[in-house]
């Protein structure tokens, strides 16, 4: 037995942890308190953007501070509307059937990713299930603080969640598989036996060619 | 007396040319080296599109496909992939001129439920360019892609069980060929093992039907798998392929080509060095040193840039077993060049191209098929070479892969062959397990890479050379790794290489030597005029 370990955004589906981010600050409770937010994200941007090309785990802090002050309540009501609205449309054609081969291969199924965990979480239901390593806020009196609980889901990070998890299971890493589609994740590409870039960046293209790791594109329909 | 096509070398014979992968070398052969060359090719038909017609009008063991024809029923055409002929023929291509024709009569008799059906089996599929090429562009703008498709061996909605042998092997093929009213096979029967029942029963089938033949049993068993009536590999395709012939409705129609792989200006390729022209013969020299001075890239295209202008030979259509057994035969009349005795040592230079690789590198472990298996394996009788014997074969083994194409072969040398070299363990332990992998079955299946089961069956491939050799040398590799992983031992020139065949002995060794490309089959009589 063994895992496959999938990365989310831009592997299994076209949009980025953006995407879902502005369709809740869209989506607050009156026009005004939208703008704020709307205000505050904008304040946020170059900040952001900067922090993408050094460090993708200070990224995501910053993304989702955008979330302080939504209520829990409101987060999971969003979250049906942000899988069926922003995030069903962009899944790639194909990502359906791999992950169906990955389970008749007989291993478990793991999302991996960025992303919020009410999100994953739907998207996994919608593959029929699986495991869920997602970033999650930080909680107090039902209210986000904007902070996100430790381990934040980012980077090399991923790669120590997804070796702990592989030893929590009794998996060998060497007849694990992991899929993503940037460079960012190399570290947790490297820790399985079976890495494959899937619609790859650059980096990341160049890198599986030089390994010979599989390297497909699923925009394609099978 | 010698055939024709089998020439002595003596004292004062020129060195021969052979290929080391896309380069060609001069070696020194022993005095009294038998050397075999190409037959010349078969003449071919001076009109093929009136012989595919009386093919057609004319089957054996069938009713014409005219009257097999009947408005608004359900036709499916599947033709043979790429990786027949070698290289790719120029244009047209006679699949072209099969299904041009077959698609004339189906529109006159008011047909028009049809789809072509490009029968890969588990190799890659082929590229839209590929098919235009290989079908021509008025059927591939008429058909594709929607009615002109690769089949998907993992697809599994659109595949059908549709029995299984009394041997008790399940049989999977394509939905859409099992539901239709007719199935019209178009093949190109290459060389003697292509063709046949393995057409549908393989070309159309999944992975897990493969696995009950394509197996290292099958293979060891096969003697050689270039002849058809000796060959286990065939007689257990062919029990797969009566079933298929049993529950579908199949209209087979088989071609034959000549062995004319190179044109007119590289046609002294093919010749015997000592006959050759002072203009071939600098030629020649040019593309010793040419080939050895490029980079591979370039060497590549030389040979790559260039479709071949094979000629069509013969086509038969009707009932399957009658018209291959008549394919086979014309095979047999282009390659078969008889010999009497098998040598101590043979010696073959591997060429730059495989059924696998068109259009890409020739990886390792396909340097490994031609060697001890495809080219191994082109004999009738009894192999060329003595039980035990050496094969010394020339080729850089460079250990390249091509990412689009050959992406599962990978794992399987680096990963798989450190472990073991043993076919059956390889089997038993890994190749299941492998043909389930995710990521490589994506690329079978949305890209242009090879099943991941794939190098198994080349591995097999190479079962026969393996269990009947005692050595291998490779002469003029460039890395000591890759021979060693296939246990073969390298060394530095032809002249060291037939040296160690010796072995210490003092004792001179009869030697032949496979002039290769175009395919050669050698008819061996044993003496006493046994065969094997």
């Amino acid at each position: 037995m063994a895992a496959c370990y999938f990365d989310v955004d831009g592997t299994l589906v076209r949009t980025n942890l953006i995407q879902p981010t502005v369709y809740y600050l869209l989506n607050q409770g009156t026009p005004v308190q939208t703008a704020l937010r709307v205000g505050k994200a904008l304040f946020r941007a170059p900040r952001m953007a900067y922090a993408e090309l050094l460090d993708r785990r200070t990224f995501n802090e910053l993304l989702y501070s955008a979330y302080a002050g939504m209520s829990e309540d409101r987060l999971a009501v969003l979250a049906d509307e942000v899988f069926d609205s922003v995030l069903r449309p962009s899944l790639f054609p194909a990502a359906k059937d791999l992950v169906e081969k990955s389970r008749a291969a007989g291993h478990e199924v793991v999302f991996v990713s960025g992303a919020l965990d009410w999100i994953v979480r739907r998207l996994a239901n919608h593959f029929g299930g699986g495991g869920v390593i997602a970033n999650r806020l930080e909680m107090k009196a039902g209210i986000a603080t904007g902070k996100l609980l430790k381990p934040v889901v980012a980077g090399p990070e991923k790669a120590r969640i997804v070796r702990d998890h592989a030893r929590e299971r009794g998996y060998d890493l060497d007849d694990c598989f992991a899929f993503s589609d940037s460079y960012s994740d190399v570290p947790m590409l490297s820790v399985v036996g079976h890495p494959a870039a899937v619609n790859p960046d650059k980096r990341l293209a160049l890198l599986a060619r030089a390994y010979s790791w599989p390297l497909f594109d699923l925009t394609a329909h099978a | 007396m010698n055939h024709p096509c089998l020439v002595t070398l003596e004292r004062d014979s020129a060195p021969r040319t052979l290929f080391s992968g896309d380069r060609l070398v001069e070696v020194d052969l022993p005095v009294g080296t038998r050397v075999i060359y190409p037959k010349p090719p078969l003449e071919p038909l001076r009109d093929p599109d009136a012989a595919i017609r009386y093919a057609l009008n004319h089957p054996l063991g069938s009713d014409p496909l005219h009257a097999r024809l009947r408005p608004g029923m359900k036709v499916t055409i599947a033709v043979d992939d790429i990786s027949l002929p070698l290289p790719p023929m120029r244009r047209p291509d006679v699949r072209e001129r099969v299904v041009t024709v077959v698609l004339e009569l189906l529109a006159d008799h008011g047909i028009e439920d049809i789809e072509i059906i490009v029968a890969t089996g588990v190799h890659r599929r082929m590229k839209a360019h590929e098919i235009r090429h290989m079908l021509g562009d008025r059927i591939f703008d008429a058909y594709w892609p929607d009615r002109l498709y690769n089949h998907d061996a993992e697809d599994t909605a659109n595949l059908v069980e549709i029995g299984r042998t009394p041997h008790g092997d399940p049989l999977v093929l394509n939905r859409r060929a099992v539901e239709s009213d007719l199935l019209i096979y178009a093949n190109m029967n290459y060389v003697p093992m292509n063709g046949g029942y393995k057409s549908v029963a393989v070309g159309l089938c999944d992975y897990a039907s493969l696995r009950s033949h394509h197996n290292p049993h099958s293979i060891r068993a096969s003697d050689s798998y270039m002849d058809p009536a000796r060959s286990k590999l065939a007689t257990d395709i062919e029990r797969m392929g009566r079933l298929a012939h049993e529950k579908l409705n199949v209209f087979t129609i088989e071609t034959t080509i000549n062995n004319r792989m190179f044109d007119r200006s590289l046609d002294f390729l093919v010749k015997n060095e000592d006959e050759l022209t002072s203009r071939e013969r600098a030629l020649l020299k040019a593309l010793v040193v040419s080939t050895a001075k490029l980079p591979q890239p370039a060497r590549h295209a030389i040979f790559d840039k260039f479709p071949a202008p094979y000629g069509m030979t013969g086509v038969w259509a009707g009932a399957v077993g009658e018209v291959h057994a008549r394919s086979v035969e014309r095979n047999f009349e282009q390659y078969c060049v008889p010999i009497e005795g098998q040598a101590d040592v043979l010696v073959y230079g591997v060429p730059y191209i495989s059924p696998y690789n068109v259009h890409a590198f020739l990886n390792p472990l396909l340097v490994q098929v031609l060697a001890q298996g495809y080219l191994f394996n082109m004999y009738r009788g009894a192999p060329l070479v003595k039980k035990g014997g050496t094969l010394i074969l020339l080729h850089p083994c460079t250990d390249k892969f091509d990412h689009e194409q050959h992406a599962p072969y990978v794992d399987f040398v680096h990963r798989l062959l450190p472990e073991t070299r043993d076919a059956v363990l390889l089997r038993e332990r890994y190749e299941e397990k492998y043909a389930r992998d995710p990521a490589l079955l994506q690329m079978y299946r949305t890209g242009h890479a090879y099943h991941p089961s794939h190098p198994f069956f080349m591995w097999y491939w190479g079962e026969n050379g393996r269990q009947h050799l005692g050595r291998v040398i490779v002469v003029g590799a460039d890395n000591e790794y890759i021979p060693k992983l296939f246990g073969w031992e390298t060394s530095p020139s032809m002249e060291d290489a037939l040296y160690r065949a010796k072995n210490g002995e003092n004792r001179s060794l009869s030697v032949t030597a496979l002039h290769v490309p175009p395919v050669i089959m050698g008819d061996m009589t044993l003496p006493g005029g046994a065969t094997g």
